[in-house]
């Protein structure tokens, strides 16, 4: 499984609060949640993010809220992989029972820049910066994660058993 | 190898007589909660699962808390979902308006959690039972759904930073007072994927209150979950509000912490979280001239009956400043009619504040108290991000009830000595 895309940029502690306002979360649709992603850290955010772009940011993606409607928002966006140093737990919990692809590098993470091509290989965890032409090897995801992963989440993990 | 308290409790829940942090676990689920908000997505996760069923009514508690009484029609919907799922599958601990309350104040009232308890919820406070002596630890609405169709979650055996308490507090100082400033000494996240193990001498001189607000906000350090041991505070706790029975798990002398941060209660001073991030701590004494607009006094950190006598001691015979806002929210039905019981809403209400039904309300920026471009609100909540109550251009600043209170008077931050108490 492979991801390509533009990327956006972020710092340190990306919340869930600016990832998805808690006045939309009268919303559960995706569709309806991702017309608002990131809305209060980046206005242009929906107008300019492309089916398959790529978000990177620093530390701690993802804190605050457990609220699962800022990865269906980001998911639902169009996203095709978040690139961070950390991830907040919750937010990486959520992110693989939704199958929205997530992948902690701390290089790559404080080397890409906002714009940047960036190819993601998960079978690797490598990250390409195709801008830059330089290559990461991002964490791979334990056995356990990958079985989630591969069941293409935690619903259909749960009826295969 | 000794294990933590935090890793006992998960190696009981999983069946094993020991685990080690890293290691992949799964474990059985004593009670698992969701709210009006996360539980819609739950049930349309659930409505994917081959079996449909769930585990356990008894073991599975819905509150409708965050946008309630309904604040408009999607949130009515919302609400109107949970109820016909709770109806259909006879949930007994489903709470509505009338018996409802802010969750994590209303679970350890009802008695539902107790010591060596495992729990999950799908709301990131739910930490706030580690205060009991119980693990709990907050998830999305996929990871609820599983667990209320399964009775059991995966878990990554957390490794853990010892917090050793030591002294006495001194007059005005509160768990808030406690957290805030350990969140300040190790950012936000500074226990990212860890337990916060409380211990220490200084656990005697805090009240099951305390306690509960303290563990309310490991998250805010990213902590996995906030975990005090169990002593004859936590028991007279469990024995008033509860049936169930409990087990007490204690630390082995030889478990491996990854640091260890030690506070000493009697040089606290009351603390203060600037915009943006709960980490931005600043004492009472250095906050400089900062005024305010709105004060918030409740929420799952603070919306319990100590937090409402000490806003009461500092708002008697007082009045909120001219253009302040000041709205208490008691965080349950019992709280507010012990609160109305004590006289305590009628210094509120005389002092020239509000008091609201129990709701999360305001704290997420949902409702009952949304802050205009420009305003800022001094609150005993737990986040102050960007937006948090409002407008993206508002600030919150989070701080103990009595902060709260006595900035409520004088227009600025304050701390009550400023009023001569």
């Amino acid at each position: 499984m492979q991801a390509q895309g533009t990327v956006f940029k972020y710092g340190d502690n990306v919340d869930t609060d600016v990832i998805i306002p808690a006045r939309y979360l009268n919303s559960s649709d995706p569709a309806e949640l991702a017309t608002h992603c990131m809305e209060d850290i980046d206005k242009e955010f929906v107008h300019k993010f492309q089916k398959g772009d790529i978000i990177v940011a620093n530390k701690n993606f993802g804190c605050g809220s457990s609220r699962e409607h800022a990865p269906l928002a980001i998911k639902a966006a169009g996203a095709s992989c978040v690139i961070a140093e950390t991830f907040a737990r919750i937010f990486y919990r959520n992110a693989i029972n939704i199958g929205l692809p997530i992948i902690e590098c701390p290089e790559a993470a404080k080397a890409i820049e906002n714009s940047d091509k960036v190819k993601v290989d998960f079978d690797s965890g490598k990250i390409y910066d195709l801008t830059k032409n330089t290559e990461y090897q991002g964490q791979p995801f334990p056995p356990f994660m990958q079985k989630i992963i591969a069941a293409g989440g935690l619903v259909n993990y749960i009826n295969e058993q | 190898m000794g294990m933590t308290m935090t890793q006992k409790i998960l190696a009981h829940a999983a069946g094993l007589d020991q685990v080690t942090a890293g290691q992949l676990i799964e474990a059985k689920l004593d009670l698992v909660l969701g709210n009006d908000i996360t539980t819609p997505v739950a049930i349309d996760v659930m409505d994917g699962f081959k079996k449909q069923q769930v585990f356990d009514k008894d073991k599975i508690a819905l509150v409708m808390d965050h946008f309630i009484p309904n604040k408009d029609i999607k949130s009515a919907e919302h609400c109107k979902q949970v109820r016909e799922f709770s109806q259909k599958y006879d949930i007994t601990n489903y709470f509505d308006v009338g018996q409802m309350g802010i969750e994590h104040a209303l679970l350890p009232e009802k008695g539902l959690v107790v010591a060596g308890d495992v729990v999950i919820g799908a709301d990131s406070h739910t930490c706030t039972y580690g205060a009991l002596g119980a693990f709990s630890t907050g998830v999305g609405s996929t990871d609820m759904a599983a667990g209320m169709a399964t009775g059991k979650a995966w878990f990554k055996v957390p490794s853990a930073i010892k917090v050793v308490l030591t002294g006495k507090k001194n007059k005005w100082i509160s768990g808030k007072d406690v957290i805030l400033h350990l969140i300040g000494e190790i950012g936000v996240d500074g226990a990212l994927y860890k337990s916060l193990e409380f211990t220490g001498d200084g656990v005697a001189d805090l009240s099951m209150d305390d306690r509960l607000t303290i563990s309310n906000m490991a998250i805010e350090a990213g902590g996995k979950n906030g975990i005090f041991p169990v002593d004859e505070k936590t028991i007279a706790y469990m024995k008033e509000h509860s049936t169930k029975s409990w087990t007490v798990y204690e630390a082995d002398p030889d478990a491996e912490y990854e640091r260890t941060v030690t506070i000493d209660l009697s040089s606290l001073k009351s603390t203060v979280s600037f915009p943006h991030l709960p980490e931005n701590t600043h004492t009472i004494d250095d906050c400089g001239d900062i005024r305010i607009d709105q004060s918030v006094i409740g929420s799952c950190t603070n919306g319990r009956i100590q937090d409402l006598r000490e806003a009461a001691a500092v708002l008697k015979g007082r009045k909120v400043a001219k253009n302040i806002r000041c709205i208490i929210i008691p965080a349950t039905q019992a709280i507010y009619l012990q609160a109305l019981k004590e006289g305590l809403i009628e210094t509120f209400i005389e002092a020239g504040a509000v008091v609201s039904t129990p709701t999360c309300g305001p704290c997420l920026g949902g409702y009952m108290g949304i802050l205009a471009e420009g305003e800022r609100c001094i609150s005993t909540t737990n986040r102050n991000f960007v937006g948090r109550m409002g407008h993206v251009k508002s600030e919150v600043y989070l701080a103990s009830p009595a902060v709260a209170a006595a900035s409520a008077v004088t227009g600025k931050i304050s701390s009550p000595a400023e009023l001569g108490l």
